[in-house]
């Protein structure tokens, strides 16, 4: 990893809980010991466009955006997404993402198709490729509403930051009620 | 203790290490979590004032009645607040006075990118500008104690990056012994007329020279000396870009960028072979150091638009790209009006009558998108009424109907009503819609003047906007139920086609509103599959819930989907149906 920062980009659509993922994965990492820096455009991106979170951290980060090509991780919410940020990866780079299309309006109307084949495409580009099931591995943990959580434990187990602060971070981030499942969750994700 | 914090709440926890009393915005964005995060302070006043001038003006009462206040705005609500920022220089202050200007370098979500650091210079205010949250915090803290010390209000620029950025936070305790705030009469300095101000203005030069000289030993202005061979003067986020890409390169870290710090520019440009201000947006830095008769480097490799990055960085250094997967073109994915939202059906409603709209700046403006494609024009808050008024002057009679205006209801509140007090004054026969949502919906759903609760949660007055605009003196005010399409459309016509001025208001709340009375969700719709006859009526209203879908057997029939995780049942795409294909669930099968 360059610099000894890593690089880690979550990418989406505006109202799948990137924020709140990128917010857990921060804490974690700085409840472990290392600088944290995180970026993202909110505003425009809330009403169901594309929303791309960047999250670096190290012994001390400058950027809050990661450099294009240096991206050592990218956690996909949503199939065409992942693929459109690819170019942010660095060669060799994993890939974790959800298989979830969301059509955008084009889509929607009827004036263009999903785009096919993505997840073959990516696989050929980048070998350290997971695509998971995030909606079947939720309800699996018990709760469908938690498939970003499941996917944030496969991304986990490729960081080197340890199950407690993960813990910690969930605790802190997540409301009471919802913990329990979310944690149960996590653990499914990290044992993928 | 330690956190992490984002840029905006950095500034909210530094204000209330300050020991600020009151804080006072208009949202906008990157600014808006800002004022969100004061409350969370009790001992800070919070209010959304109605726009950006009021909102200064708030401030610069507190500050005169002797207690640190904080005002906060995007970069163009400056363009509001101008009027009394001018002369708050002269008067300078009594509590501490900090105005945050959050820019929106490449416009994610803004009609232009203009570089505040001008108005600071051109107001003749002194300038802070943070490069991560840590910053914020600690510049806030700093502008409150600067603003006492030299009798100036202080700006602070943050920008997109910066406010929505988040890095680690050392937190601090609130500032304890500040003046206990009392009236105190001292008209000789805060009373701008003629006389009193040309005795103020000498002293406000005085106070940015000697701001300047101090500025030179200040700790957020630094020199770092690496490698010689190439100096970098930078400031904000673009300090860490070039920490990020350029790591041995010696830099000037500004924290202050108006005044410039002259004597530490000379020291540091002498103590480099080459020169360059690296600086997203206008040649601010640059032009003083060039006025300066040094040689630097700067806007030839760094574009004036759009926001810097480490990969455009790299690029103006002429350093090698990585290499990175091959892209090929996708269907984009830009913001759409939310199911179910309350304004679809005005701007089917415009698109069919061909109607000229003058828009304005909200969710609203997204109806210039297909296939609504229903606004003509948008330039700044509160201009859409202006503008119809304005274009009724020189058009046809016959083209005269056709000139609509629409605007949110917080936007009407912020800068329209003056619009609509002109169109009656001068009798335009421009129609102006309203689309009161009862929240401000674009920066994040905040209260206003019309929704009836403050910024604390408290219930407060909600303006009466039809009746405002009777008072205002507009003879013809209907208000509409914009999920009704054939009655929007009728009153729409009618009022296009009266050759007075009119106001047509919608009643339906954005369907983001939290509170459980206000944003009631219908039963959920679905598609009649054997009714569907594919005609794609129902697609006109680019609702995300609705989901064309091709014939399994590849011919060009196929037939509308409605997502029942998406749809609020709002009932416009039933209106459209011909074929009574769409229903409540159950209703059709």
């Amino acid at each position: 990893m360059s610099n000894s920062i890593t690089n880690i980009l979550l990418v989406g659509v505006g109202g799948q809980g990137i924020l709140l993922a990128s917010e857990i994965l921060s804490e974690a990492a700085m409840l472990a010991g290392f600088d944290v820096k995180k970026s993202e455009i909110h505003g425009m991106s809330q009403r169901g466009g594309s929303v791309v979170s960047h999250v670096r951290y190290g012994t001390e980060v400058f950027s809050p955006i990661v450099p294009e090509g240096e991206g050592d991780i990218l956690f996909g919410f949503e199939l065409m997404e992942t693929f459109r940020s690819l170019p942010l990866l660095k060669p060799h780079g994993t890939v974790v993402a959800n298989d979830l299309k969301i059509s955008p309006p084009s889509v929607l109307m009827g004036q263009e198709s999903y785009p096919s084949g993505l997840s073959e495409k990516i696989k050929r580009e980048f070998d350290d490729f997971l695509l998971l099931d995030g909606q079947k591995l939720a309800s699996d943990a018990g709760n469908v509403k938690t498939a970003n959580t499941v996917l944030l434990g496969a991304v986990s187990k490729r960081l080197n930051i340890s199950e407690e602060f993960w813990m910690n971070a969930l605790e802190k981030m997540v409301p009471a009620k919802a913990l329990e499942v979310n944690k149960k969750a996590f653990r499914l994700g990290r044992e993928l | 203790m330690k956190t992490i914090l984002s840029g905006n709440e950095a500034i909210a926890r530094g204000a209330y290490e300050a020991g600020c009393l009151v804080a006072c915005a208009y949202p906008g964005t990157p600014s808006t979590e800002i004022l969100e995060n004061t409350i969370q302070y009790k001992e800070i006043d919070s209010s959304w004032a109605p726009n950006e001038k009021v909102a200064l003006e708030v401030a610069i009462g507190a500050s005169f009645g002797g207690g640190r206040a904080l005002c906060t705005m995007k970069h163009v609500g400056v363009n509001v607040a101008a009027d009394p920022l001018f002369t708050l220089s002269y008067t300078g202050v009594r509590g501490g006075l900090v105005l945050v200007a959050a820019d929106d370098p490449e416009m994610h979500s803004s009609q232009n990118e203009q570089d505040s650091r001008n108005y600071a210079k051109f107001a003749k205010v002194p300038m802070l500008e943070p490069a991560d949250s840590q910053e914020c915090k600690e510049f806030t803290r700093l502008a409150f104690e600067l603003s006492e010390k030299y009798d100036t209000p202080f700006m602070l620029r943050s920008s997109t990056r910066i406010s929505h950025g988040k890095s680690v936070v050392e937190l601090g305790e609130r500032a304890t012994g500040l003046a206990i705030p009392k009236l105190d009469k001292n008209p000789a300095k805060l009373v701008m007329l003629p006389g009193n101000a040309r005795v103020r203005h000498p002293l406000v030069e005085q106070n940015l020279i000697n701001l300047s000289k101090a500025a030179v030993s200040m700790p957020f202005n630094r020199i770092e000396i690496r490698d010689t061979s190439i100096g970098i003067i930078t400031a904000g986020i673009c300090y860490q870009y070039v920490r990020e890409v350029l790591s041995n390169a010696s830099t000037l870290k500004l924290g202050m960028v108006n005044p410039l710090p002259y004597d530490l520019i000379r020291e540091f440009a002498a103590k480099v072979d080459k020169l360059y201000v690296i600086e997203e947006l206008d040649p601010f830095i640059e032009d003083q150091v060039k006025a300066m008769g040094i040689n630097v480097i700067g806007k030839e490799i760094i574009s004036i638009c759009g926001e810097l990055t480490p990969g455009r960085l790299r690029a103006a250094f002429g350093l090698p790209k990585p290499a990175v997967a091959p892209t090929e073109k996708m269907p984009g994915r830009p913001p759409n009006m939310c199911p179910g939202c309350p304004h679809r059906g005005v701007f089917f409603a415009l698109n069919q009558l061909k109607a000229y709209v003058t828009g304005d700046i909200g969710c609203y403006t997204l109806g210039f998108m297909p296939p609504l494609s229903a606004m003509d024009t948008c330039v700044c808050m509160g201009a859409s009424i202006g503008m119809a008024t304005g274009v009724t002057k020189v058009v046809s009679d016959e083209e005269k109907k056709k000139v609509v205006a629409v605007i949110g209801d917080s936007t009407f509140l912020h800068t329209g009503v003056n619009g609509l007090m002109d169109m009656v004054y001068n009798n335009s026969p421009a129609t102006v819609i309203i689309l009161d949502n009862s929240i401000t919906a674009m920066t994040g759903r905040q209260d206003n003047p019309a929704s009836g609760f403050t910024l604390m949660d408290k219930p407060t007055n909600a303006i009466d906007i039809p009746l405002l605009c009777k008072a205002l003196g507009v003879k013809y005010v209907r208000v509409v139920n914009p999920l009704d399409l054939e009655e929007t459309k009728r009153v729409i016509a009618e009022e296009m086609d009266r050759p007075e001025p009119s106001v047509v208001i919608t009643n339906k709340p954005c369907v983001l509103i939290k509170r459980d009375d206000v944003f009631q969700k219908g039963p959920v719709y679905a598609v009649a599959e054997d009714k569907c006859s594919g005609c794609r009526a129902c697609l006109k209203i680019g609702c995300p819930a609705i989901e064309w879908r091709p014939a399994e057997d590849g011919s060009k029939k196929g037939k509308a989907y409605i997502d029942s995780l998406l749809c609020t049942g709002c009932d416009v795409c039933r209106q459209l149906c011909k074929f009574d294909a769409i229903g409540s669930v159950g209703s059709v099968k």
